[in-house]
């Protein structure tokens, strides 16, 4: 065998790892470019990284982003951890279909569809009660947590489902309170998931254009609205080295919770 | 004597199993109770109820007197330990222990000087700072035991307690139980498969099939006094045969006061075995040298043949004709 030549298997796993990342390296090699013009290479300049940080815009928008994320993610732990555990814990209770259902209803429900009827809904409850008025982060975060409550309920569901109950029994039985049980010993021995639930809420909050773009105010633009509307107006180099910054980011986000993941998987 | 736990008519269904199936049980104070049942017969279950981990269908459980049919795990006078031990993995050997002396309150010195205890009683001291992982599985059966110990239960409840040891360290563990709850004067119910397991440690067997209580004794009365044939089966080889009219008439032999249709019992090792002929005869057919004994197998009649167990090495070989014998005492008779 020629050691030289390329396995069948390595020239597949390298057209798809091409396919999936060849547009993402282009960005990334291209907010490198000293042009003002994206499709001209005309030399190496770190340029638009500077000019990045000099918009005000940009900036806000970013801190904006980062808000709704963490505010969005903390929720929807709080919320789908909750869930994740009725359905992991509580065995058979009336309705227990129907919520698993409803919980799961927004991880195939269209962007488009959610967005709107989570607008209608603002715009309803601010003409009926005066809540909410004028929409701002805060409706963006509610929307955010009510799509992403359901990865994070899965994600926990998963790890209770795979996980001995026998602790927790015994925990009961050494005299703790269903609450204390679920305190000391449950949430503890869960903490990889919530905590990969919560970046990967995180990232999908800071990923989310549609949603945020129907419930979002005036005064409460986020970074890929930002993004968006300036690319319809030509792309600027600008926007290739936010795009960078945000892949690195997002990938370093996943990984360590791919690596939580994993770590959990090898503790059992 | 005084009942401490009291099962009275319980049944528990798990969908269309049946698996535990109108217990009724008296469970005295101080006693070493062994549930004893192959798998699936109902004794852990019959556990998680006394536990208060799985709630009755009908029936009634007491605890001192007490009705604890329906009261949560953490209101019972009860501890349990379970067969996988179920040690917190992110607490350390001294937080386990102390965790269920938190839930009543304990802190500070106290709290520290009953750990401390709870380890000594096991011999565990010196190893508080570790995590169970660290642990082999022996130590971890002593913190699990600990861990029980530390809430001072009026009722302790093991669950397959050495099913995880190698045999060398079961034989060890089973008498230290039994020396601890000597020194503790704690009642033990354990729930086991191995008859020799219950048989060396209880005062009381109770041996169970299919959800039901097949008997309650002490192990030499269940040993040599089975209720029934289940009961004669599952302690070890015996040797069963059908009576008429007095009588067993495989055999030609005479037992009187049999009511008939009845079962004769006898245990191969309390049979003798004699060279010559006897009130019953018979031809070796197998010989099975196990070291510290040997089986045989004689041919009494056509149709029938003997288990015999007989100490020491092969002293009759295969085709050999012996007599076989067994002192009145030996025969049990049992319902059809």
């Amino acid at each position: 065998m020629n050691r030289h030549r390329i396995s069948f298997t390595t020239a597949a796993l390298g057209a798809g790892l091409a396919f999936l990342y060849a547009p993402l390296l282009v960005v990334m090699v291209n907010s490198f470019n000293a042009s003002r013009l994206v499709t001209v290479w005309t030399g190496f300049s770190p340029r638009w990284y500077g000019e990045l940080f000099a918009d005000r815009q940009i900036l806000d928008a970013a801190l904006n982003s980062l808000i709704v994320a963490v505010c969005s993610a903390s929720l929807a732990v709080v919320v789908g951890t909750t869930a994740g555990y009725v359905f992991a814990r509580f065995g058979y209770f009336r309705g227990r279909a129907a919520l698993s259902g409803a919980l799961a209803a927004p991880l195939v429900l269209p962007d488009v569809i959610a967005g709107l009827s989570l607008l209608l809904m603002f715009v309803a409850l601010e003409q009926t009660f005066t809540w909410l008025p004028g929409r701002g982060l805060l409706t963006i975060v509610l929307a955010h947590a009510s799509f992403t409550t359901a990865y994070v309920a899965i994600i926990v569901q998963a790890r209770l489902a795979g996980m001995d109950r026998e602790a927790e029994e015994s925990a009961a039985d050494l005299g703790a309170k269903p609450f204390a049980v679920f305190r000391a010993i449950t949430l503890p021995m869960i903490r990889p998931a919530v905590a990969a639930g919560w970046l990967l809420a995180f990232v999908l909050s800071l990923d989310d254009l549609v949603i945020a773009s129907f419930v979002s105010g005036p005064q409460s633009t986020t970074l890929p609205m930002v993004v968006f509307s300036s690319v319809r107006l030509g792309v600027s180099p600008k926007i290739n080295a936010l795009a960078t910054i945000l892949i690195v980011v997002t990938l370093a986000l996943l990984s360590v919770a791919a690596w939580m993941g994993r770590a959990t998987l090898k503790q059992k | 004597m005084s009942a401490l736990v009291r099962i009275e008519a319980v049944s528990k269904r798990f969908g269309a199993v049946t698996a535990v199936d109108d217990v009724s049980l008296d469970v005295r104070e101080n006693e070493f109770l062994a549930l004893l049942g192959a798998s699936g017969c109902g004794k852990t279950t019959l556990l998680r109820m006394i536990a208060g981990l799985e709630t009755p269908d009908s029936g009634k459980i007491l605890i001192g007197d007490e009705d604890m049919t329906a009261a949560p795990p953490y209101a019972r006078p009860v501890n349990m330990m379970f067969q996988s031990y179920a040690l917190f993995p992110h607490m350390s050997v001294e937080e386990n222990v102390a965790f269920g002396l938190k839930q009543d309150g304990l802190r500070g010195a106290e709290l520290s000087a009953r750990v401390r205890e709870a380890l000594a009683a096991v011999e565990m001291e010196g190893l508080g700072p570790r995590k169970p992982h660290q642990l082999s599985g022996g130590q971890r059966q002593r913190v699990a035991l600990a861990r029980c110990l530390a809430k001072r239960p009026r009722v302790l409840l093991l669950d397959e307690p050495l099913a995880a040891l190698d045999k060398h360290l079961r034989e060890r563990t089973q008498l230290e139980l039994t020396a601890l709850r000597a020194r503790l004067g704690i009642t033990f119910i354990v729930v086991t498969h191995d008859q020799s397991e219950a048989m060396a440690m209880a005062d009381r067997v109770a041996v169970m099939e299919a959800g039901r209580i097949l008997q309650v004794a002490g192990p030499r009365e269940v040993y040599e006094r089975p209720a029934n044939q289940a009961v004669a089966r599952f302690f070890g080889d015996i040797n069963l045969w059908r009576m008429e009219g007095g009588r067993i008439p495989e055999l030609g032999v005479a037992v009187p006061m049999a009511p008939a249709g009845s079962m004769a019992a006898v245990r191969p090792e309390r049979i003798s075995i004699a060279r010559g002929n006897g009130a019953l005869s018979g031809v070796v057919r197998d010989v099975v040298y196990l070291g510290t004994a040997t089986t045989y197998f004689v041919q009494v009649s056509a149709g029938e043949t003997v288990r015999v167990l007989a100490p020491g090495g092969v002293m009759f070989q295969r085709g050999e004709g012996v007599s076989l014998s067994w002192p009145p005492e030996a025969l049990a008779v049992l319902p059809p």
